[in-house]
């Protein structure tokens, strides 16, 4: 068993106390950021990167992965007792979770999503020990015409699984990948769109785009709704389910953490869609379907477990191919790329700390999470109580000193302005900006492997098709497109 | 048929893709193009142009047929205030300090919203500069002076 030693190398690096404390801070910040209504993971991580920016990079990632799942955690408490979900994957949470608040279930309910996202924690670390390695040893035979169809698909995959019309889910993946062309081209050093300006010619910042995109479009919407907040107040009393919720609970949550796993390795899927599939097949399998939207506690358990795997396993395509399979795990990759740490196979044997450091860092954060987060619920509860006046003007103030702050530079404030304008233009038009932040990171990557690629086959386009994985790629970048785009296409024509 | 267009969701978003695309297509003329071989620096953005062009005129070819509307009003004043306090961030950080940048950030930011209570607010952005001194400056050690330019 060769990967308990390297999980146990992992423990190793884990536990020392600085990373400890990292990994502490990240978990508690995180969910402290994330249980503020209408705060996402990705908007919890542009925020708080400039935070590690200037710190190792082992230490670093490890803080993001526990800010990142302290966030998501944090989301969902949200949505038990605001019914107001930070981000999509938990809004399945929402429809039966607030109810069980509504029913004086809140505390259980928080219980159980506390310990089904634990027991899916647990299991997705399993699975990126057991599966990343096999994973990376596979991806060593990539050479960029892999990557290339690899990352075609990605990014294809993520405009068309977006809740919203694929072909403008496609438009915004190209424009995400002009925005990522803005700086010198690695190629020729010819600076490109920079306009003279030297601060645009090393490239726009990813916390600018992805502050102004997400976190500056979804205050002013915010802004805009007209629907009032009803915060649960009520004291939580009594947080332990019951021997009859565990054992509702108990299958869902495998069930959960199994979709939900396999739903976070595929690109442009991750935790929405998991978490909505799995509640969906709860669904199907309850003895009495009409339970669910009532308080069902299967409803908490399973969606909750099927989004915390997925976004563990969501690391895998990110670590050990460098390809991120969703707009968060394209900010992690961001994040990791400003620290100079190419990912990719070699990242495993090049940077043992960091890999099995970070796995087993996880491990101990989800561990963190329920240590934390149960007893300090009445904290939360509180926090929630904080109204929405006071909490986006703050989170305005910290997002122009975070990004101030990575270059020291106005610059970046200025143009996250910009970009804001443009993100809430793009919001209320119905086109959704997480396809976007993804081209927009993958962009110097696909066009550095797509060149490469021809020049090694002489300018053959037939390349992505003849060699056999990256036909593959191709082949399901084209089948995806199929199922996906050819029947609203049709279905529009038809009404229209 | 104007204020139509105005309204009209699919119509603007393709609009806007059309416009960037063409951009994105006209400023990569000064760049080399190369070969498909050896491609040159304006290859690949040129093709990303022409792509978005050609997308964006797809989908404002759709937003004239069904006349979908945007959900809502545009909330241009709200917008407006939370970029400017943006930019007052940056302009401000510079030349007065970190702690009025802070609180006329917060204020002009606060203003956006529907239920701005002037006290209220100059009271919560007191608060959050004091925090953020307190985590920025002496926490993280950010460089900048509190009050007063570089």
């Amino acid at each position: 068993m060769e990967f308990l030693n390297h999980l146990a190398f992992g423990f190793g690096v884990a536990f020392s106390l600085q990373n400890l404390a990292y990994c502490f801070a990240g978990v508690a910040l995180g969910t402290l950021i994330g249980v503020l209504p209408g705060v996402g993971p990705l908007v919890t991580i542009a925020m708080l990167f400039p935070i590690t920016f200037h710190l190792p990079a082992v230490p670093a990632i490890i803080m993001l992965a526990g800010i990142f799942y302290g966030a998501q955690y944090g989301g969902s408490t949200t949505s038990i007792l605001v019914n107001l979900p930070g981000e999509t994957a938990s809004a399945v949470t929402c429809i039966d979770g607030y109810q069980m608040a509504r029913q004086g279930r809140a505390g259980p309910a928080l219980a159980t999503a506390a310990l089904a996202s634990f027991f899916a924690g647990c299991i997705g670390t399993l699975v990126i020990a057991l599966a990343g390695p096999t994973l990376g040893e596979w991806a060593l035979k990539f050479g960029a015409a892999e990557y290339t169809s690899l990352m075609l698909m990605a990014l294809v995959a993520s405009a068309v699984m977006t809740q919203g019309d694929a072909v403008k889910g496609l438009a915004m993946v190209v424009l995400g990948l002009i925005i990522g062309v803005v700086g010198v081209d690695v190629n020729s050093g010819m600076a490109r769109y920079a306009f003279g300006i030297p601060e645009l010619v090393d490239g726009i910042g990813f916390t600018v785009v992805a502050v102004g995109l997400f976190a500056v479009a979804e205050i002013v919407m915010n802004l805009e709704s007209r629907e009032p907040r009803e915060v649960y107040t009520g004291k939580v009393t009594g947080l332990m389910p019951t021997a009859r919720d565990i054992k509702d609970a108990a299958w869902p949550a495998v069930r959960g953490t199994v979709v939900g796993s396999c739903f976070g390795i595929l690109p442009g899927t991750g935790p929405a869609l998991s978490s909505f599939a799995t509640y969906m097949l709860e669904k199907k399998l309850a003895r009495d379907p009409s339970r669910f939207g009532r308080g069902a506690i299967e409803g908490v358990a399973a969606p909750e477990a099927a989004n915390n795997a997925a976004a563990q396993t969501a690391f895998i395509p990110m670590l050990t191919l460098g390809i991120p399979a969703s707009a968060t795990m394209a900010l992690m990759l961001a994040a990791l790329t400003l620290q100079g740490i190419a990912t990719g196979p070699q990242v495993m044997l090049e940077k043992p700390d960091l890999f099995w450091g970070l796995i087993a860092s996880m491990w101990i954060g989800n561990c963190l999470l329920v240590v934390l987060n149960l007893p300090l619920v009445g904290l939360w509860v509180k926090l929630l109580t904080v109204p929405y006046r006071w909490l986006f003007p703050s989170i305005i103030v910290f997002c122009c000193i975070g990004n101030f702050s990575v270059n020291n530079n106005p610059f970046d404030v200025y143009l996250c302005a910009l970009i804001g304008v443009l993100g809430y233009a793009l919001v209320k038009l119905e086109c959704e900006p997480a396809p976007l932040l993804l081209g927009y990171v993958l962009g110097p990557l696909l066009e550095e492997n797509l060149r490469r690629a021809l020049l090694l086959s002489r300018g053959d386009p037939t390349v992505f098709v003849t060699r056999p994985i990256s036909g593959a790629f191709t082949i399901a970048t084209v089948l995806i497109f199929i199922i996906m785009v050819v029947p609203t296409v049709r279905t529009r024509r038809r009404t229209a | 048929m104007k204020p139509d267009l105005r309204s009209n969701r699919d119509f603007i978003a393709g609009l806007l893709f059309v416009v960037i695309g063409a951009l994105a297509v006209a400023l990569a003329r000064d760049y080399p193009i190369g070969t498909t071989m050896r491609m040159g620096p304006g290859y690949f953005p040129t093709a990303l142009g022409a792509i978005l062009f050609l997308f964006g005129v797809y989908v404002l070819v759709r937003g004239l047929r069904s006349g979908e509307k945007v959900n809502g009003v545009w909330g241009a004043r709200a917008i407006a205030l939370i970029a400017l306090s943006i930019l007052l961030f940056g302009f401000l950080l510079d030349r007065a300090g970190m702690v009025p940048a802070i609180v006329v950030t917060f204020l002009v930011a606060a203003a956006a919203g529907r239920e701005f209570r002037l006290k209220e607010a100059v009271l919560v952005a007191a608060v959050i500069a004091v925090f953020s001194v307190a985590v920025f400056s002496y926490g993280l050690k950010l460089p900048y002076p509190l009050l007063g330019s570089y």
